[in-house]
């Protein structure tokens, strides 16, 4: 996977999770550029689309979408399948997450993103075990301000 | 939703009281978060963030600033990053953030680090020391965050510092750790493959780690390492095998599975890891085809992600090396992604198809109507996929059909996506590309758009568009022009005669000079010379010399426009006021309410003219019929017509059937030839019927009745669908052999409410046309009902100068009967024949009466006993002439099917040398009978045994017979009829145990959704057993929704249908030994179903 974005149906940015190294200015372009190509997909229209060399694939998730750019020998459904453990996860983790729980803890979406998929491959596909890392750090994180309280 | 969303924003304050614990908000992210959502403006966002940034410069520089206030800093800096905001001096403070921090602040600060910093970040190697010491902590949470932000952000020259404490980690107690440490070697081997191949053995252990997520993490190398080299790893194969099948075979924990399938994303890397390592490689092939078959019979359950391993599994079984019997599974597969309803699994399926095809291209040929309506799909993504397909099944036949579907799309492409196009300089470039590549074959509208485009923005803000399109057209003139499209030489000078001017920096004389340059090339074409000198009129102001010296130049032209136009610009670049006049500068005044004719207008009326009217309502008061009348009426209906016809009818339905009015549906003429079209006259392909029928015709009397059952619902499918199968057949040729015919038919739609008739032997009614016309046939003869010969009509039979005297109107209705069937006496004259048919003559009892049915059932009783007990078809007519009849009836043999054929002597005197001549191109060439004599009023019996070795939809039989009814003067007799594949099918006995076995063993197969008969209680029921009676098949077992049904090729090729109650259809699923048999026992199916 080279990069996952999620974004509004206001084209807001919620979350971006780059695999491949790009500057800064090249991000963005992409952002715009997919933000509006996915924008304007009608909903009956199938969840891939060819986009310069990549394959996109989104999804969209109450006001959410989900959007992840694959090369083109990647199996475009797995991806979709990617896209929805990790709103399971996400799911799981926040008792049944909306897109406030992102905005206002997009850093716990990282968190829990870089458990499931590292350097843009799955790493970890059980649902237990990633949220079982997950609750770890964050049970240290507890007893931390527990104790410094 | 977003509604919500905007609510529930409003609601915060009250939601964020009650939020304590782990969810907990820092204050200032709170507010930042919400007064954000609270602006209206970009611009005021804009300020906010610059508020922030300032606060957060501040705050960060400050040495009293705490580790935990920090943290909470850097998610904020995070915050305003992600929304496009640049807070790079934050950037080094996430490193200390993760360098001095605590646990929870190093959990941040590597999180920030890793958004922030790319690979070749500078600042990335401060991180290396914390990094390392991170490594070494006891602490485990320490290790999984450095294994974290390794295996995403790691400058390439540190990785030796890091590389020895990571291996370290392979052999780690933690499962978690081991698999990170696994993942961040993936990404070593990637952006560095040579520090990391001296532990390839280490890899190997990954491999058989216990833990299934360090195994599965341990695929990530595995795959790149073998997509580079498969040949250094097949001694490996087994393992994967081994892996896949237990995988397969559930021993994973469940936590593993994914919507009850187990590991999908460890069996996809698998079957890709097989799919490299069996590429070009038997032996190793042969190690998974075991795997192989159980991934693709395991992947049942209708969901997404089984969907996604069967791609990857029919991915490897068309990579490695083929297996016949894994390849058709693979191939069915297929055919379930693209039925598929849901356009993501269409999707796949084509894109399976794209790659399948490159290995059997007769694949594509299955799907055709599927891919044809991609084609046209809405769908950019799927229409380019279909397209992508279709470039791969190109082949010498269907290479100019494709192209243009291409070249549809390309031109398609720029038009629709001028919208979405991200600026203009892309956008000015995108067109000069298709102009020059699409160049001439492009749709006129294509540059007519375009150029609309240009000239209707607004000046101020189009002007850039016009001033890019400007700069790139003179950089193309300035360059080779001779290969350039004329439409594109037309736009570009159209654009520069109109734009020009806006470019200050361009010199007009320039202009003027590459615009001339062009009329001196050959190349150009006239009509382009003068969009040219359109153009050069449009610039000069001040040019005159140059304008004169063209005008002079082109005044000796041997074009007469072009001498016009060069006068007209001579007269113009001198006459500085009529210039002005004629050439006035963007301003337009359009007078839409065409005040101007108001006087004209009112003169008229006051003359008497008609007020005007808009096209609809004129439309609406329109009584005239505009269509062309058909020619092809029937000559009997025409002669007929013009006494007593009634109404109007029948000649607005023959004028109707070039359109497609509601009313066709019922009332179309069938046999009648399709002459007229909306765009006027349709040149026939058709082999039209002998001449020698027509005038026959036209002296018989007809009645208006006979020619009404004369027309016939047409069951073709609409229009549109023929133009689609049209386009499959032009797509596709040159695909399969001699299959796309049936392929065809099986996608055709049942004819749409076909019209029953009261008569017994509609059937023999039912088709005007010849049947001997084969390219006619295999279409005109789906129109008809159950029966498989049909009786020439009366119009065919020949005319000869006795035919008509004692034919009453009656004894030539359309069936065609001859009702003068007394017999009296017969006399047995048998004679020779191939097939082993023998002739038996009989005398009858009793005098036939005149009804076709008791006709038919006298006849029957003629048969020679041993035949009697066979299953028969209604006796139907040949043809008949005033000493002779022919009937027919088929009697349903097992090895055969006989046709027995009755020929009746109507007179009262001896014919002589009877021979009945019955040939068939399809089945077997069958020489004729002679009998010396046939008796006065006597009928004899002769029959046929056919044999079909290939099935065909529907054969046509065709014959003669002669006979003598003075010495020396003999007569002949032309008959003609259609067999149905059906006729040769046989119930196959065989118990469900041996049909299962007999099932796996065939190859051809196909599917279709049928219609399901829901009329009485048990739809799978009622529906097998009305199939079973119209097409004898043998059902085999109903279990709940499925039933098996199996039949035979007569004697030979069996066919096995599964049929399995899917919804408000029968899921039919076909398969034979014999390619074609399927496709045609389908074909009969959804007719017998259609007629049910």
């Amino acid at each position: 996977m080279q990069f996952m974005l999620l974004f509004s149906r206001q084209g807001k940015l919620r979350l971006q999770k780059w695999y491949v190294p790009l500057c800064d200015k090249e991000k963005k372009k992409i952002t715009r550029e997919l933000v509006q190509t996915v924008l304007a997909r009608k909903p009956k229209m199938c969840s891939f689309l060819e986009w310069r060399d990549l394959k996109i694939v989104y999804k969209r998730y109450a006001s959410l979408y989900f959007c992840c750019a694959i090369e083109d020998q990647d199996n475009e459904l797995i991806t979709l399948e990617i896209i929805h453990r990790y709103v399971e996860l996400l799911d799981k983790y926040f008792g049944s997450v909306c897109e406030l729980d992102i905005i206002f803890n997009f850093e716990k979406a990282y968190f829990i993103l870089d458990e499931f998929l590292l350097g843009g491959e799955a790493q970890e596909t059980s649902k237990k075990n990633v949220l079982k890392a997950i609750e770890q750090a964050d049970l240290l994180q507890e007893v931390r301000s527990l104790a410094t309280a | 939703m977003s509604d919500v969303v905007e609510k529930t924003l409003t609601a915060l304050p009250g939601l964020f009281e009650s939020q304590t614990g782990a969810a907990k908000i820092t204050n200032r992210l709170r507010q930042l978060i919400k007064s954000i959502t609270e602006l209206t403006s970009k611009h005021e966002e804009e300020n906010l963030i610059k508020r922030e940034l300032s606060a957060i410069k501040e705050q960060v520089s400050s040495p009293n600033t705490t580790m935990k206030q920090m943290r909470e800093i850097m998610v904020r800096a995070m915050y305003c990053e992600m929304l496009g905001y640049d807070a790079s001096f934050t950037y080094i403070h996430a490193i200390k953030l993760a360098q001095q921090g605590g646990v929870l602040e190093k959990r941040v600060g590597y999180l920030a680090v890793s958004l922030f910093l790319n690979e070749g970040h500078e600042l990335l190697l401060l991180l290396v020391n914390t990094v390392l010491k991170d490594l070494q902590s006891t602490n485990l949470i320490e290790v999984c965050m450095a294994l974290t932000v390794v295996a995403q952000v790691f400058p390439k020259d540190m990785i030796p510092a890091v590389l020895p404490l990571v291996e370290d980690k392979l052999s780690h107690p933690k499962e978690i750790i081991r698999r990170k440490a696994v993942l961040a070697l993936y990404k070593f081997y990637l952006i560095a493959p040579n520090q990391v191949q001296h532990i390839h053995a280490k890899f190997c252990k990954a491999l058989s780690d216990k833990d299934p997520g360090v195994m599965a993490s341990s695929l990530h190398i595995y795959l790149q390492l073998i997509r580079e080299s498969p040949d250094s790893y097949k001694d490996l194969t087994g393992s994967f095998v081994t892996i896949l099948k237990q995988v397969l075979g559930g021993k994973l924990p469940v936590d593993f599975n994914y919507h009850s399938v187990p590991a999908p994303w460890l069996q996809i890397q698998l079957l890709r890891i097989l799919s490299l390592l069996g590429k070009e490689d038997q032996s190793t092939s042969e190690l998974m085809y075991e795997v192989l078959d159980e991934s693709l019979r395991r992947a049942e359950m209708n969901h997404n992600i089984t969907y996604a391993i069967l791609y990857e599994c029919v991915k490897a079984v068309y990579t490695i090396h083929p297996k016949a019997e894994l390849l058709e599974k693979a191939a069915r597969c297929i055919g379930n992604f693209v039925l598929s309803p849901k356009i993501n699994l269409k999707y796949l399926g084509l894109k399976a198809l794209t790659y399948v095809v490159q290995h059997d291209a007769k694949l594509a040929l299955q799907h055709q109507m599927t891919i044809i309506e991609c084609l046209d799909h809405s769908d950019f993504t799927i229409k380019r996929e279909t397209l992508e397909l279709l470039f791969r099944i190109t082949n010498a036949q269907n290479v100019t059909v494709i192209v243009e579907k291409m070249l549809d799309f390309l031109c398609y492409v720029p038009i629709k996506t001028l919208t979405f196009a991200p600026d203009n300089s892309w956008f000015i470039q995108t067109m000069n590309d298709v102009f020059s590549i699409g160049g001439d074959l492009l749709q006129q509208d294509v540059p007519n758009n375009f150029l609309r485009l240009l000239a209707e923005g607004k000046p101020e803000e189009d002007d850039q568009l016009r001033l890019y399109a400007v700069e790139s057209y003179l950089t193309v003139l300035k360059g080779h022009t001779s290969h350039l499209p004329q439409c594109f030489l037309q736009v570009m000078s159209w654009v520069l005669g109109e734009y020009a001017h806006l470019q200050e920096s361009v010199d007009r004389r320039e202009v003027i000079r590459l615009l001339t340059q062009l009329l001196d090339q050959r190349s150009v074409s006239s009509e382009t010379r003068v969009w040219i000198l359109s153009a050069l009129t449009k610039i000069p102001e001040g040019q005159t010399d140059l304008i004169l010296d063209l005008a002079e130049s082109l005044s000796s032209s041997q074009d007469t426009v072009l001498r016009q136009q060069a006068q007209e610009l001579r007269h113009l670049s001198q006459d500085s006021q009529l210039r002005e006049w004629v050439l006035v500068e963007n301003s337009c005044a359009v007078d839409s309410s065409l005040s101007f004719l108001d006087g004209f207008v009112s003169e008229a009326l006051a003359a008497g003219a008609a007020p005007y009217k808009p096209p609809h309502q004129r439309q609406e008061e329109l009584s005239l019929n505009l269509e062309p009348y058909s020619f092809s009426l029937p000559v009997s209906l025409s002669s007929c017509s013009i006494t007593d016809r009634q109404s109007p009818t029948l000649l607005s339905v023959s004028s109707g059937l070039s359109g497609n009015s509601a009313e066709l549906s019922t009332l179309i003429l069938e046999g009648v030839k399709r002459v007229w079209g909306k765009d006027g006259y349709l040149p026939q392909k058709e082999a039209t019927a002998p001449p020698v029928d027509e005038p026959s015709a036209a002296v018989q009397p007809a009645s208006q009745q006979e020619a009404a059952e004369r027309i016939e619902p047409r069951p073709e499918p609409s229009t549109q669908n023929q133009d689609k199968q049209q386009l499959a057949s032009s797509l596709f040729v040159g695909l399969g052999v001699g299959s796309s015919v049936s392929l065809l038919g099986k996608s055709e739609a049942p004819p749409p409410r076909f019209r029953k008739k009261p008569r017994p032997h509609e059937s023999s009614s039912s088709s005007g046309t010849s049947k001997r016309s084969s390219d006619s046939s295999s279409h005109s003869s789906r129109n008809t009902t159950d029966s498989f010969l049909y009786g020439s009509f009366p119009e065919e039979e020949p005319a000869t100068s006795i035919s008509t005297f004692d034919h009453t109107p009656k004894s030539t209705t359309a069936n065609g009967l001859s009702q003068n069937k007394d017999t009296k006496e017969d006399r047995h004259a048998n004679t020779s024949q191939i097939l082993g048919g023998d002739m038996v003559i009989v005398r009858p009892s009793t005098i036939q009466d005149k009804h076709p049915p008791s006709v038919s059932s006298d006849l029957t009783a003629l048969l020679p006993a041993d035949l009697k007990d066979l299953p028969h078809s209604d006796v139907i007519s040949l043809t008949s002439d005033p000493s002779l009849s022919l009937s027919s009836c088929r009697l349903f043999r097992d090895e055969a099917l006989l046709l027995v054929i009755f020929i009746s002597n109507c007179t009262e005197t001896v014919i002589k040398d009877v021979a009945v001549q019955l040939t068939c191109e399809e089945l077997k060439v069958c020489t004729g009978n002679v009998m010396d004599c046939l008796e006065a009023r006597s009928t004899s019996v002769c029959h046929y045994a056919l044999l079909m070795d290939d099935p065909h939809t529907n054969v046509s039989l065709t014959g003669t017979v002669s006979y003598q009814t003075q010495p020396g003067h003999t007569n002949t007799l032309p008959f003609s009829g259609t067999l149905s594949t059906a006729d040769f099918i046989r119930p196959l006995v065989v118990t469900t145990e041996e049909y299962g076995k007999l099932w796996l063993s065939l190859s051809h197969d196909v599917k279709q959704n049928l219609k399901l008969l829901t009329d009485a209680g048990d739809p799978l029921r009622t529906t097998l057993n009305a199939l079973k009676d119209a097409l004898q098949l043998h059902v085999v077992d109903i279990i709940g929704s499925e039933g098996i049904v199996a039949c035979r090729l007569l004697s030979g090729a069996p066919c096995l249908l599964h049929c399995r109650v899917n919804g408000a259809a029968l899921a039919m699923w076909l398969r034979s030994p014999h390619p074609a048999l399927p496709d045609f026992i389908l074909y009969h199916c959804q007719r017998a179903l259609a007629h049910h």
